[in-house]
């Protein structure tokens, strides 16, 4: 699992790529921590164009930073999900909570 | 019932091995032609299980998970997930959505998703003794298994 960002005009856009399960959801947990902590961002997209898969780990990450998200007073959505990782968000049904947009 | 094919697979409850059980099990269910979408769900299902052994049946120790797969009457993958630790008091529920004994990195949505991703799931558990997770996924049948 390989965690990047990008920071402009208060969004922050996290890019996940490769395989988020409770082995690499660990060390996610505390770069999207330090992340929101040094920025702050009003917005925060995270794309998971480039995730080849996920299993609930990867939901406990989204709703933990939808939740300090909304903290902050701030916005969370998902971009680009691949196949595997939006069936995964489907079935936990968290799209209520965390919207998901395609084609950005 | 006809048993076309099995694994069986043991190996320690550490994190790592959560990649490798779910890749090994799609590499079994690859015999049986699965379309990319059956092989995630597989992948899925298998890894909500074995993570629930690492997590919730040994949280303070390494012990033995042990993974049996078979091929059922052709075209039916059975997985069994089976651990020898600290059991569930309470399986319905431990099943019921959003529910954990985990911390703020569990969803409680483990149960959740391998029921959705699979069509038949059991689970039997006695605390003290251990849990075992059986599930069942029909794969569409592309070619005629030989």
């Amino acid at each position: 699992m390989e965690l990047s960002s990008e920071y402009s005009s208060g969004r922050l856009t996290v890019y996940l790529k490769g395989e988020l399960d409770h082995h690499s959801s660990r060390n996610a947990l505390m770069d999207m921590d330090e992340l929101l902590d040094e920025y702050m961002p009003r917005d925060c997209a995270i794309n998971l164009s480039r995730l080849s898969f996920m299993d609930s780990s990867g939901i406990a990450l989204i709703i933990r930073i939808s939740r300090r998200m909304s903290a902050l007073g701030g916005r969370t959505w998902i971009e680009n999900p691949s196949k595997q990782p939006y069936r995964v968000i489907d079935a936990a049904g968290i799209e209520r909570l965390v919207p998901v947009l395609a084609g950005r | 019932m006809n048993i076309v094919n099995y694994i069986k697979l043991e190996f320690p409850s550490q994190s790592t091995n959560e990649a490798f059980a779910r890749t090994a099990a799609a590499a079994f269910a690859a015999q049986l032609d699965p379309t990319l979408e059956e092989l995630g769900d597989i992948k899925t299902a298998v890894s909500e299980a074995v993570t629930n052994c690492i997590v919730h049946a040994y949280p303070d120790s390494i012990g033995k998970i042990s993974m049996k797969m078979r091929i059922i009457d052709e075209n039916i993958l059975e997985i069994t997930i089976k651990d020898w630790g600290k059991g569930i008091p309470d399986v319905e529920k431990a099943m019921t959505p959003l529910f954990t004994t985990g911390g703020e990195d569990r969803s409680g949505m483990g149960f959740t998703i391998m029921g959705s991703f699979t069509d038949k799931l059991k689970v039997r558990s006695k605390p003290g003794k251990g849990t075992a997770v059986i599930m069942q996924r029909g794969l569409r049948q592309r070619r005629s298994y030989r």
